[in-house]
């Protein structure tokens, strides 16, 4: 194995069978394929995706919780499938919108009990609790029940269950899933803090640009089981800076009207969404001179210019680019790109 | 990516599994202790229960005027029945709840064995009821002026304490299988609770029933504890015991042990299973 490493897969696949598929339907989910990734030790790694991408499946497989079909996958450098058991005294996990624990004990005991399967000791781990939950500001609360605690102070506490046995690899799968915009920016903070200590990794995956855009050190980017880029948020946003990214506000135009620009020399992208009674349009254009025909197709349409911006490309239009539809759109979003 | 050493170790040493194995039975047990003093309704309902229905009995074998000592088994299965509903209602569902609350996952994820939370939830839910079946007694003893033979108080503890090692590790098996039946874990519970009440003789002795039907019942742990222990307990309990108290006790040894491996054989297939298929510890599935 390669020490500088706390991550590698290769060719890593995973196939679901689906149960009571109709005849005609697909027997089969291909959730993740041919997936070659390497995080470095005292790397903050993100996978951007959106639902559905494979994200889950691949912590999964690399938290030991599921078997890759094909392919390998390292942790720490052991096998995820022949040194499950190794695997899992280096890592810890932690996900979105859990309810683990038992609401009748309290925040430090739920805490304290969590700690114990990983055979930390009570010393350490009080002081370690006492230390972490001062940090995330839960210090008051310590001996409420978690059956009385709000769903962002939960999630609080589940976040700190999974930085409490300090392990090597820390697996954050949509942490901040359900939290307000204060309580997510808080646990950011508490990620980066942590991050702060040598040689500790995270695999983060989110489907929030700025998340990943604030937070990781390197991103993939992936969809439907694939990994389509990996870099770091600055050079995946640099392939585009050749590129002219326009926010154009328009009267509605209705999906029929919408459709064309594509097909205007000079366009890479573009997607579209409607809100109540106006449209608004991200361009991605070869070069600042794209814009005036495509103002003209949009006067031909009929449509008022409501506003128009050009922007610093981000990695939801690196993602564009790269999937042809939004982050949040659905498979068959409203990207108009090259589909 | 280079090849892991195929001849490296593929679980931690035996010390730091052993020391994690008991910190795991101890820290999943704590919620059951705990429950104790939080869950005061729950205490309620676990004692009141069983003792109303022994009370009802209590009258019945009153009214027809049964030998003094039946009123002593009638008090005896309350207390032992306590255990039954223990293990079924929060033994045998138990994963299929922590599945639905997310906590199996975290279970399976952390380098714990699940035998260790397993006997951690038993352990705790042992102990709980200890206490309810405890009150039982000694509330129906005073009550019904129960007496109890002393000479062989040892030998009734030591077959409480096998009968207890084979009903929880049949709880243990139960909490598998229970899982793999998804949804349906809260009826399985439901239809094997009645059932269980007449065939195992909570309230009369199981020598009553069909040499068949007792023979079969006897694969619950409870039925053939119970039986030894009031055989045990009760001046004339052996008349009326459906089978010597030494062959009891090595059926129960037989059953403890095999449903120790059984349920240790079940949790190593779910796991398997769970990561084969991955749906085991999925709440939608």
């Amino acid at each position: 194995m390669n020490e500088s490493r706390a991550i590698e897969t290769e060719k890593l696949g995973r196939i679901y069978k689906i149960r009571g598929a109709k005849k005609g339907e697909a027997r089969e989910l291909v959730a993740l394929q041919d997936v070659d990734l390497e995080v470095r030790r005292g790397e903050l790694f993100g996978l951007l995706g959106p639902n559905g991408a494979g994200k889950t499946t691949l912590i999964k497989i690399l938290t030991t919780l599921l078997l890759p079909s094909s392919g390998r996958a390292l942790v720490d450098g052991l096998d995820v499938v022949t040194q499950h058991r190794l695997v899992r005294e280096r890592i810890n996990m932690v996900s979105g919108g859990e309810s683990s624990g038992y609401g009748l004990l309290t925040v430090r005991e739920n805490l304290w009990m969590f700690a114990q399967f990983y055979g930390i000791d009570h010393a350490t781990t009080y002081r370690r609790i006492d230390e972490m939950l001062e940090v995330v500001g839960l210090s008051d609360r310590k001996h409420t029940k978690i059956s009385d605690l709000s769903t962002g102070l939960r999630q609080k506490t589940n976040i700190v269950r999974g930085f409490i046995t300090d392990p090597q690899i820390l697996f954050l799968d949509e942490p901040t899933l359900g939290l307000d915009v204060a309580a997510a920016r808080d646990a950011r903070q508490f990620v980066r803090r942590w991050m702060g200590r040598q040689d500790k990794t995270i695999l983060l995956t989110t489907h929030y640009m700025v998340e990943a855009d604030e937070l990781c050190d390197r991103v993939a980017i992936i969809d439907r089981g694939r990994v389509l880029a990996c870099d770091t948020p600055a050079s995946l946003k640099r392939r585009l800076q050749r590129d002219a990214i326009f926010h154009i506000e328009t009267s509605y135009l209705s999906t029929g009207g919408a459709d064309g620009f594509e097909a205007i020399p000079g366009v890479s992208k573009v997607t579209h969404r409607d809100r109540d009674d106006r449209t608004a349009f991200e361009f991605l254009l070869q070069g600042e001179d794209v814009l005036a025909p495509v103002v003209a197709r949009m006067t031909e349409k009929n449509a008022k210019i409501l506003s128009l911006q050009k922007r610093e490309p981000t990695l939801e239009d690196v993602f564009i680019d790269l999937v042809g539809r939004g982050l949040t759109d659905g498979e068959n979003g409203s990207g108009s790109g090259n589909h | 990516m280079e090849a892991a050493i195929t001849n490296a170790p593929t679980r931690p040493p035996f010390k730091r599994r052993a020391n994690l194995f008991w910190r795991t039975v101890f820290a999943r047990s704590y919620p059951r202790l705990i429950g104790l003093r939080r869950e005061p309704s729950w205490m309620f309902f676990e004692i009141a229960l069983p003792f109303l229905i022994a009370c009802s009995y209590v009258f019945v074998y009153k009214a027809i005027g049964a030998p003094q000592e039946f009123i002593g088994f009638v008090v005896l299965g309350g207390a032992m029945s306590a255990f039954w509903l223990n293990m079924l209602w929060l033994m045998a569902s138990q994963l299929y709840w922590e599945k639905q609350t997310g906590n199996l996952p975290l279970y399976i994820a952390a380098p714990n064995s699940m035998m260790a939370i397993l006997l951690g939830m038993a352990l705790g839910g042992l102990a709980a009821t200890c206490v309810r079946a405890a009150v039982i007694v000694v509330a129906g003893s005073v009550l019904f002026g129960v007496t109890y033979s002393t000479a062989n108080l040892l030998p009734a503890l030591a077959v409480f304490l096998l009968t207890m090692v084979a009903l929880y590790g049949l709880g243990m098996l139960f909490a598998s299988v229970f899982l793999l039946f998804g949804r349906e874990a809260w009826h399985t519970s439901n239809l094997l609770q009645e059932p269980v009440y007449l065939v195992s003789g909570f309230y009369f002795p199981i020598k009553s029933l069909p040499v068949w039907v007792a023979a079969v019942a006897s694969l619950v742990p409870v039925t053939l504890g119970l039986d030894a222990m009031r055989q045990l307990l009760f001046a004339g309990g052996e008349t009326i015991g459906f089978l010597p108290v030494s062959i009891e006790i090595a059926l129960l040894a037989v059953l403890s042990v095999a449903l120790l491996f059984a349920s240790k054989w079940a949790l190593d297939y779910l796991e398997m299973l769970a990561r084969r298929e991955g749906r085991i510890t999925e709440r939608r599935r």
